[in-house]
């Protein structure tokens, strides 16, 4: 099946520069429909009000980390089930670890590229 | 009660010291401890006692050297000066890096805008081209967090050194300024200006001015 390219994308980043490069990147990729949020709080009210399809998140926010926004978004009911990526400088495998305990659907590590990128949201979103 | 192998009347002086200044004292205070208990010295005094007098003597004379070679290191000025200095100085690095890497986004994202006029094969070079400007410029947010790093790791010696000015007393927050009458040339080798602190252009272009 082929993967909707339509869908809402939510990136969450404290670092603008950073939105700016991810919201390029998926605009390369086919992706227009995209959201930012600042952190973990502003992301999960947006998420509450809206529709997405994907969440792309920075773990080392405050004041709610990506972490604690993925935690929260398994939690509930109407977005338990959003593919969630986590875009980190956080490398070390405990992070990771912790990471996947909480349901991350895919992990990147900063700096990544957007052949990385593309992989690992085919990964979660099947090929395009 | 006297402790084991200790003469009973050095027990008593010490006794008498505990009493007036408590179960621990300032580092300030051992000298004046030590003489006191020199002076109250009296009668005959074995081997052991004699001892025990030198070894608190080289004490209070290591401690009060210490004192004075820490302060000589200006500890004072670490913390009012150096360090604040060194924050500002990795703001400025945060936020000129931040500046740059945004003008070169603003320059990719108007290239990319001028694809679609261009034929399908160039164009399609130029967008490789600028994913990897997009993709480079990673690296500011990874230079924000590991000079966030740094700024912490700062913090941390600024408490170091409070503790260490709390501890010696006044006597090292007071310590020798060095004096600085002539700047020599690496004086003069300051690096590029705070830009809180710039001189701009302009200025420079009035101070050059003034010399004609």
């Amino acid at each position: 099946m082929a993967v909707d390219k339509n869908i809402n994308v939510l990136i969450v980043d404290d670092y603008k520069t950073m939105l700016r490069i991810v919201r390029n990147l998926l605009k390369q990729l086919g992706f227009n429909n995209v959201d930012e949020a600042t952190d973990g709080s502003m992301a999960l009210q947006m998420l509450r009000v809206g529709n997405y399809g994907l969440i792309i998140s920075d773990w080392n926010m405050e004041p709610m980390t990506g972490l604690q926004l993925l935690r929260e978004v398994r939690s509930d009911a109407k977005l338990k089930d959003t593919p969630f990526i986590m875009v980190t400088a956080e490398s070390k495998s405990e992070n990771v670890v912790a990471a996947k305990e909480a349901g991350v659907s895919n992990y990147i590590v900063k700096p990544f590229n957007a052949e990385t990128l593309k992989t690992k949201m085919s990964s979660v979103l099947g090929d395009f | 009660m006297p402790a084991k192998g200790i003469d009973h009347d050095l027990a008593l002086r010490l006794e008498a010291i505990r009493r007036e200044h408590g179960e621990s004292i300032g580092v300030d205070k051992v000298g004046e401890v030590v003489a006191a208990l020199l002076e109250t010295v009296t009668g005959d005094i074995s081997a052991g006692d004699l001892r025990l007098y030198h070894e608190l003597e080289s004490l209070a004379s290591y401690i009060q050297s210490a004192k004075s070679e820490i302060a000589q290191l200006r500890p004072d000025e670490i913390r009012s000066d150096f360090i604040p200095s060194a924050t500002d100085e990795l703001d400025a690095i945060v936020g000129s890096t931040e500046t740059a890497t945004n003008n070169i986004l603003d320059a990719a994202e108007r290239l990319e805008a001028l694809s679609p006029m261009l034929d399908p094969e160039v164009a399609e070079r130029m967008t490789e081209i600028i994913t990897t400007i997009y993709e480079s410029c990673n690296f500011q947010d990874l230079t924000g967090q590991r000079i966030t790093k740094v700024v912490k790791v700062l913090k941390v010696i600024e408490e170091r050194v409070d503790t260490l000015v709390k501890v010696f007393g006044a006597q090292v927050e007071e310590g020798p300024k060095a004096a600085k009458e002539v700047l020599s040339d690496e004086d003069l080798l300051n690096g590029p200006q705070l830009p809180t602190s710039a001189t701009d252009q302009a200025e420079i272009d009035r101070l050059m001015a003034s010399f004609d």
